[in-house]
């Protein structure tokens, strides 16, 4: 999309390591990464390879053991509303209803009942939930959940959306209409996407850039801007030598492995 | 402005219940559970009346002194027509015990699931003290309350007690911790986190002491009127075994059994209404 030049997201020397009793565990070593405003940026690499651990230290929810995490140049010091995280396993609040769920935010940051209520009827319309509006969690589909979990945060006006494999626990036919959807949003609302995935053809089909990652530490192998024109057909040539290509870098570790 | 066609997909609400059960479906399950009673009171009656026991009276014969233990008119004796003052006198001291244990335990319990100093202090101490029966505290319950009502509400209160904290410390150390984080990234953080996540969150659970904890309440008034106390449905099943009017101790115990079924299903019933987000909770 348009993309504007205002780094939002700038991760400088970035290094996580989890001690669990004598063990020390690298999840991420000397990362850098710059994400300007209304990019579309795939992680994606093999378990351990750190996409998640980033992901999480964007969100707030994981301090760097060295290095700088910034947004908008302000240090990360926590969870925050600008930056709405999409879990795989949806984790909605069971006891609320779809429109609770989609109004929590708002409503912890205190605005008024009536202005709540219009943001959550206008985001329920956007998810396509209107008729659900009443429903609780468990009454619920998978993908339906998972449009509750989008809606939620972008009701709270999140400036970027962070989503953790978030189509990965979704049958396939679900995936793909929740992958359009999420494109036309991010289209329509100018979002910036920060998508944690392990499918090369999902990180194909949504990214403007792929960043590749691999374990051992876990690190960035490479960050793959992406030209192919959108809507992108995933039975293309051109798809699939990028599939070729990006393939490649993924499992480029075995073999220096091995070596 | 909905970015797609929103067909339901699978799997989704199931807003309306089947309709149109026949009559045998409807009764089946009150069919179904009167067989083991039904038996037993059939084995009860042969038993009796074919002299197996001369110690326990017929059925029908305790079914007439019910009647007279309700509304009297036919023995007119000491107990006649008083089921409903031993009924009140036990009820009072079952849900005040009750409600004085979950005024105790529902605060400890949230103390102890949430803040680890508090836990590490309680939960040894009171992990050896419950498996101390209430039985047992009797004889000491009697000596600090004195005979009588008091220490009667003090038992029914200690074998409230524990089931309603065990439950809610779980209920509060169980949250998905994903919970946690969903809403500190949507804006709510420090100790908002506790009226908005962790205690709804831990009612499932709650709700499961509370229910357990009457039950036990029932379950212990009994031992709680043996305290010496006039009146109370458990007094009169010691004044029975004393007086060797078994009848009386089996209508006293067929009353605590009701009562305790009645006064469950209507926990039940407000557990249905409140969690009914909760998919464990139906029924």
């Amino acid at each position: 999309m348009a993309e504007s030049k205002t780094p939002i997201i700038e991760i400088k020397q970035v290094s996580k390591v989890f001690k669990l009793q004598d063990q020390t565990i690298n999840a991420l070593h000397d990362a850098n990464i710059t994400i300007r405003k209304g990019e579309f940026v795939c992680l994606i690499g093999a378990s351990g390879c750190g996409k998640s651990t980033l992901l999480r230290i964007i969100a707030g929810f994981e301090q760097p053991t060295s290095g700088k995490a910034l947004m908008w140049g302000t240090p990360i010091a926590g969870p925050d509303p600008t930056r709405g995280m999409v879990f795989q396993d949806y984790a909605l609040f069971p006891w609320l209803s779809v429109r609770d769920n989609i109004g929590f935010g708002p409503a912890s940051r205190g605005l008024a009942k009536p202005v709540v209520k219009e943001t959550v009827d206008k985001f329920i319309e956007l998810v396509g939930l209107t008729k659900f509006a009443n429903a609780y969690p468990h009454q619920l589909s998978g993908g339906m959940k998972q449009r509750v979990a989008i809606a939620r945060v972008l009701a709270n006006d999140a400036e970027i959306v962070l989503m953790d494999e978030p189509f990965g626990a979704l049958d396939a036919m679900t995936r793909e209409r929740l992958q359009d959807e999420l494109l036309d949003i991010w289209q329509r609302t100018g979002l910036t996407v920060v998508f944690v995935t392990h499918s090369i053809e999902e990180a194909i089909f949504l990214a403007d850039r792929v960043v590749v990652m691999t374990p051992g530490p876990g690190r960035i192998e490479s960050d793959n801007p992406l030209i192919l024109p959108r809507p992108r057909d995933v039975a293309s040539p051109e798809f699939n030598e990028v599939r070729r290509v990006l393939g490649a870098k993924l499992h480029s570790h075995h073999g220096k492995k091995a070596a | 402005m909905a970015m797609v066609e929103t067909a339901p997909p699978p799997a989704a609400v199931t807003l309306d219940k089947p309709v149109g059960k026949s009559p045998w479906e409807r009764l089946k399950p009150t069919v179904l559970a009167l067989i083991v009673p039904g038996l037993l009171l059939l084995f009860w009656h042969i038993a009796t009346t074919r002299r197996w026991t001369r110690l326990i009276p017929t059925p029908y014969e305790v079914g007439e002194y019910m009647i007279d233990f309700a509304v009297g008119g036919i023995y007119d004796d000491a107990f006649s027509a008083t089921l409903v003052t031993h009924l009140l006198a036990s009820m009072g001291r079952v849900y005040g015990g009750f409600a004085l244990a979950a005024l105790f335990a529902l605060p400890l319990g949230l103390m102890i699931g949430r803040i680890p100093t508090a836990r590490m202090v309680l939960d040894p101490f009171l992990q050896v003290m419950r498996p101390i029966p209430v039985t047992a505290w009797l004889p000491l319950s009697m000596i600090l309350f004195g005979l009588g009502p008091r220490s009667a509400f003090a038992l029914v209160c200690l074998g409230a007690f524990y089931p309603i904290l065990l439950n809610t410390i779980f209920g509060v150390r169980s949250v998905d911790p994903k919970l946690f984080e969903a809403a500190s990234m949507l804006g709510c953080q420090g100790n908002a986190q506790f009226y908005k996540v962790v205690l709804p969150a831990a009612l499932p659970s709650i709700f499961t002491g509370l229910r357990l904890g009457l039950g036990l309440a029932w379950f212990v008034i009994v031992v709680g009127e043996m305290t010496g106390v006039p009146q109370g449905l458990g007094a009169v099943i010691m004044d029975g075994r004393t007086l060797s009017r078994t009848e009386l101790v089996i209508c006293g115990m067929i009353i605590i059994g009701i009562a305790g079924y009645i006064s469950d299903r209507i926990v039940v019933m407000i557990g249905n209404r409140m969690l009914k987000w909760s998919p464990t909770h139906h029924g």
